[in-house]
């Protein structure tokens, strides 16, 4: 049988492939890519407890998966504000690359 | 989805990451089906699959990206970067292991999810209404922000 346990530990290792691809990577595309990841796994995890939470009426408990519903909106304005930043910041320097970017290093 | 998502991380050229993350994304909305939340795999499918990543190799494709060069890789960070990850799906592990709900398995539906769009609806208009409202202004804000953004300074 599927128990919520492996649902939550695939969600686990979706959220640390992402969490690595941001430490490691240094390309912003990937990186915001790599965060798109890191949503996902838990809006998985909430999913699989909406899921376990069965109601007396016998349905999914429905409040998360109208979280899920949120976190989704809020990815995609994410994503377009992101690009969005991601292409005036290639127009002014020619790269995508973080080393490159480091004005406000002190 | 889990090798695909890995392959997002390891591939050194962002069309194949991009297109790496499509299967994932797929493979998730899949998971989602199977935990019989069907509108949420549609859209899944829908804005990530199709929305968020034509996005993604659009953009790609107007900056006109070619595979990473091969730079020197800073070893100390991508170490640190990687141990840092290990750590942290070693404390998910000890954490699940130890939650005792893990360990059952779903319980049986009494009744079909196939009207799970009604539902969600009535409580998205319903419970949280004014969440949904606050919603739509941040997507209006995203819009005008995205489209300032990209403008060209015409002074």
């Amino acid at each position: 049988m599927v128990t919520l346990g492996d649902y939550l530990v695939v969600s686990g290792m979706l959220f640390t492939i992402g969490f690595a691809g941001v430490m490691v990577r240094r390309n912003i595309i990937i990186i915001l890519m790599a965060l798109e990841l890191m949503l996902n796994a838990a809006n998985l995890s909430l999913v699989a407890f909406s899921r376990f939470h069965v109601d007396p009426s016998g349905a999914p408990n429905y409040n998360a998966q109208v979280f899920v519903f949120f976190v989704i909106t809020v990815a995609a304005a994410e994503v377009a504000v992101g690009l969005a930043i991601v292409v005036a910041l290639f127009r002014l320097r020619q790269t995508i690359h973080v080393e490159d970017i480091t004005s406000l290093k002190f | 989805m889990l090798v695909f998502g890995a392959a997002v991380v390891i591939n050194r050229s962002p069309v194949a990451s991009a297109l790496s993350l499509v299967v994932s994304f797929l493979a998730l909305a899949a998971l989602f089906m199977s935990l019989d939340a069907y509108f949420i795999g549609v859209i899944q499918v829908l804005v990530y699959a199709g929305a968020i990543m034509v996005l993604f190799l659009f953009i790609i494709m107007l900056l006109d990206l070619r595979a990473e060069k091969l730079r020197k890789i800073n070893w100390i960070a991508s170490a640190g970067g990687v141990a840092v990850a290990l750590a942290l799906i070693i404390q998910i592990f000890s954490v699940v292991g130890r939650f005792q709900a893990a360990k059952q398995s779903f319980p049986p539906l009494a009744r079909s999810t196939s009207d799970d769009v009604h539902r969600i609806g009535l409580l998205l208009f319903d419970n949280y209404n004014l969440p949904f409202q606050i919603i739509g202004v941040l997507i209006l804000v995203a819009t005008i922000g995205a489209v300032m953004l990209s403008r060209r300074e015409t002074r």
